[in-house]
């Protein structure tokens, strides 16, 4: 039934059999519900400091950010890029090898994954060394702030994520039945990749400004 | 769309043993409801005496000693941001979403009851967060309840120090809370709903929770990225909001930042947050409505679509708020349009709980009474909300009473008279008691009463001119001497309303203890709370088995049933309806 239908249910009209809806598919769990709206929080949150970002820059003739300085992009933001996609290449091969339940598999491929993320972690510090070792502070300029703002912001999400992540994987190396584990790996596949087009987008953010 | 599927599947709740297991940490939805509105009504208790004390000082100018001016804007602050944010927001979803939705679903729980209990400790804590800035050095922040930079974060400003910080960090701790409990309202509406119960079949208090939801979870970031924002530039010395300025004559270090990012930020938070608030109340002022009046709602689908197109409004109309803030004149036509197209739908709701009223069995229960003092009140405060969403208006008025009038009628007394009307609606359910119903008439008279001595003749007040804000308005020439009698005839009445609250709390609790027993369905509803098989619901709500719905929620009255309701979990006896309402 589509939503408009939904919506146009008379439901003052009693019938007999009163539950028509009852041969509709059943999704068994809340959780994949409960992580999209998440995602429609995130997405709110992260536009906004996008379009935050292109006021403060002055883009539509808002008139301000006349002191905006571009900050300098450093190569290793195109390695961590890398790494951040190879990490949720690996998720997803971990979400079909958990399809297949090979829990060997599984384990490894989670790994790996986390690894990668703990690599693009540690590359945005890096980063953030070279960037201050540069003379870019945080309040040097408004272009570093949305830079140090954005990097933290999304930074977060992926640690949230990494905790999700250590319990599958805890429980899926403690020998937890796969088809148990499934849907954490689903969901956290998902998060990944979520986290990897907000990641995209705001590179590309930076590199066009 | 799932249905009892997903509800069967959590049989397996969590049964705590111990007493600190059942009361304190509880997963239960029904306990963390209430731990929600004990801490929103505790805390907005807090905001009510500090609208007390403004009140003196407006009324009678230094008759109480510690009223400075920068007190007296400390407490405009937290009175603003207390009752917008941690009573109303926190009670109407936390509190009433908490307890009803799943009851009025026929669920079990909601669907991730850790995710719920941690949502309230977290909630806590942004409370004791605010708290702990009225014992900072300095006092908690003095900068207006909207926050507006770079006032809130300069030097001079009251609570400069510590308390704008407490502030800032208090609110994104807040949204974080509000965050866990509002994907699990939603969650819970979509997926938990039990066999029967299709989303035209809820009642107006779900759909309006659940739109409300909506929009406080999609609106919270803009406010939380404002925050976060605010915090960098006072304790990092970042430039987001703060331009270049000499303050105090010492040229700051902030330089290029746009204060007006800000007020945008807020608005587009601040708006659809009057409706995060109103929306469930006209969802629970309608279910009010029809219970008592022993008929049906009228038009529950367009009750539903002006829910649905009144959140989606809410999203066009922020700057509205912002009309004084030098704006291009075509942004502000633009804003006082959509503003006006909001009256359409809000109109249709004030006409149809009216024909709800039209020839209904009344029954002047103590709810009733407040569900129809809502009304009026909210058609006051929505008239003077036209006036002031037309630009050339409001430029004039902005700065006055009138305001001041508009805002408390609509949104504080609107849906604080909701918030009272549910509680004695629910009161049975949730304690298993009833409450004493002289002492609930007489408080409401005094409330319904008194707040309209205490809001009505601010509008006279805006209308000659009387600026809002002030601390203190001595002599001036256009402000005649009767304004001043009228001040302090107000705050007469505002303390009276204050002590008379006492009556409210002092029913509640001796009837907690001594009340008649209420049996499980008072007031003779259809509705699935009224259904569970014993009161006050145990954990888990149904016991063995979920209820089948059959029925709308709104069967009142039906020709040829044996009663003048039929709950909705009764199968179909050929006493159907089966002909347009």
């Amino acid at each position: 039934m589509g939503i408009l239908q939904k919506l146009t249910e008379k439901p003052w009209l009693v019938t007999d059999h009163a539950t028509a809806e009852d041969s509709d598919e059943v999704s068994v769990s809340a959780a994949p519900t409960g992580l999209y709206f998440y995602f429609a929080v995130a997405t709110v949150l992260f536009l906004i400091v996008a379009v935050m970002y292109l006021m403060r820059m002055g883009v539509g003739h808002f008139g301000f950010g006349l002191d905006w300085r571009p900050t300098p992009k450093p190569w290793l933001l195109w390695v961590n890029t890398f790494v951040l996609v190879l990490s949720s290449v690996t998720f997803q091969q971990a979400r079909v090898a958990a399809r297949r339940d090979q829990a060997d598999r599984v384990v490894t491929l989670l790994l790996t994954a986390g690894l990668f993320a703990f690599a693009f972690l540690a590359g945005q510090l890096i980063v953030w060394h070279e960037l201050a070792a540069r003379g870019y502070f945080l309040a040097t300029n408004p272009a570093n702030s949305f830079f140090y703002l954005i990097t933290t912001l999304h930074g977060l999400h992926l640690v949230g994520g990494l905790v999700a992540w250590s319990y599958t994987t805890i429980r899926v190396w403690n020998g937890v039945e796969i088809a148990k584990v499934r849907l954490s790996v689903e969901l956290c596949a998902i998060y990944w990749h979520f986290l990897l087009v907000v990641w995209l987008a705001f590179f590309c953010l930076l590199l066009a400004t | 769309m799932a249905y009892a599927t997903l509800a069967e599947d959590l049989k397996e709740l969590h049964h705590p043993k111990s007493w600190v297991g059942k009361y304190i940490w509880s997963q239960d939805h029904k306990y963390i409801a209430v731990q929600y509105m004990m801490t929103a009504v505790a805390i907005g208790v807090v905001a009510l005496v500090l609208s007390d004390l403004m009140r003196l000082q407006i009324g009678f100018p230094g008759s109480v000693g510690f009223i400075t001016p920068e007190a007296y804007y400390q407490m405009i602050t937290m009175h603003g941001m207390i009752m917008v944010i941690y009573l109303l927001t926190a009670l109407l979803l936390g509190g009433f979403g908490n307890f009803l939705i799943p009851l009025m679903l026929g669920a079990r729980d909601m669907v991730f009851p850790f995710v719920n209990m941690l949502s309230y400790w977290v909630y806590l804590l942004s409370v004791l967060i605010l708290v702990a800035s009225f014992f900072v050095p300095g006092g908690p922040t003095g900068a207006g309840w909207t926050l507006y930079p770079p006032q809130a974060i300069l030097p001079g400003t009251p609570g400069r120090d510590w308390g704008i910080i407490l502030m800032l960090a208090s609110l994104a701790v807040f949204i974080v809370a509000f965050t866990m409990g509002g994907l699990n309202y939603v969650t819970t509406v979509l997926q938990a709903r039990t066999r029967g119960m299709t989303l035209m079949r809820m009642p107006l208090s779900v759909w309006g929770i659940f739109v409300a939801t909506i929009l406080a979870l999609l609106a919270f970031p803009a406010l939380f990225v404002a925050s976060i924002m605010m915090m960098l530039d006072r304790v990092l010395g970042t430039s987001f909001f703060m331009p270049a300025l000499v303050s105090q004559g010492q040229l700051l270090g902030y330089n290029g930042g746009s204060p007006i990012l800000f007020q945008h930020l807020f608005w587009f938070f601040g708006h659809p947050e009057v409706y995060i608030v109103a929306l469930p109340a006209f969802g629970i002022v309608s279910d009010l409505i029809a219970t008592h009046a022993r008929k049906n709602i009228f038009g529950y689908r367009m009750m539903v679509w002006a829910i649905v197109i009144i959140g989606g409004l809410s999203f066009l109309v922020w700057a509205h708020h912002m009309y004084v803030s030098g704006m291009n004149p075509y942004f502000g036509f633009f804003f006082a349009t959509s503003t006006l197209i909001i009256a359409v739908p809000t109109a249709i709701k004030v006409y149809n709980w009216v024909l709800t009223l039209w020839k209904g069995n009344i029954h002047f229960t103590v709810p009733m009474l407040f569900a129809i003092a809502f009304i009026f009140t909210f058609i006051n405060g929505g008239l003077t909300g036209l006036f002031l969403g037309n630009v050339s208006v409001d430029v004039p008025l902005s700065g006055t009473y009138f305001v001041v009038a508009h805002f408390h009628m609509v949104m504080g007394v609107s849906p604080i008279l909701v918030i009272f009307g549910a509680i004695y609606h629910w009161y049975p359910k949730i304690t298993g008691r009833m409450w004493n119903e002289t002492l609930g008439k007489i408080h409401f008279w005094f409330t319904f009463l008194g707040t309209y001595l205490i809001y009505f003749p601010m509008h006279y007040l805006g209308l000659l001119g009387m600026p809002r804000r002030y601390y203190e308005y001595g002599h001036t020439a256009f402000i005649p001497d009767t304004a001043h009698y009228l001040n302090a005839f107000i705050t007469t009445v505002a303390l009276i309303v204050g002590a008379a609250q006492l009556i409210f709390f002092y029913n509640m609790i001796t009837s907690y203890f001594y009340g008649p027993k209420a049996g499980g369905n008072p007031w003779r509803a259809t509705t699935l709370e009224w259904q569970t098989p014993t009161t006050p619901a145990p954990h888990g709500n149904w016991g063995p088995n979920l209820p089948v719905v059959y029925r709308w929620a709104y069967d009142y009255s039906v020709p040829g049933a044996p009663e003048d309701f039929i709950p909705q979990n009764v199968p179909a006896f050929g006493t159907s309806r089966n002909h347009k309402t």
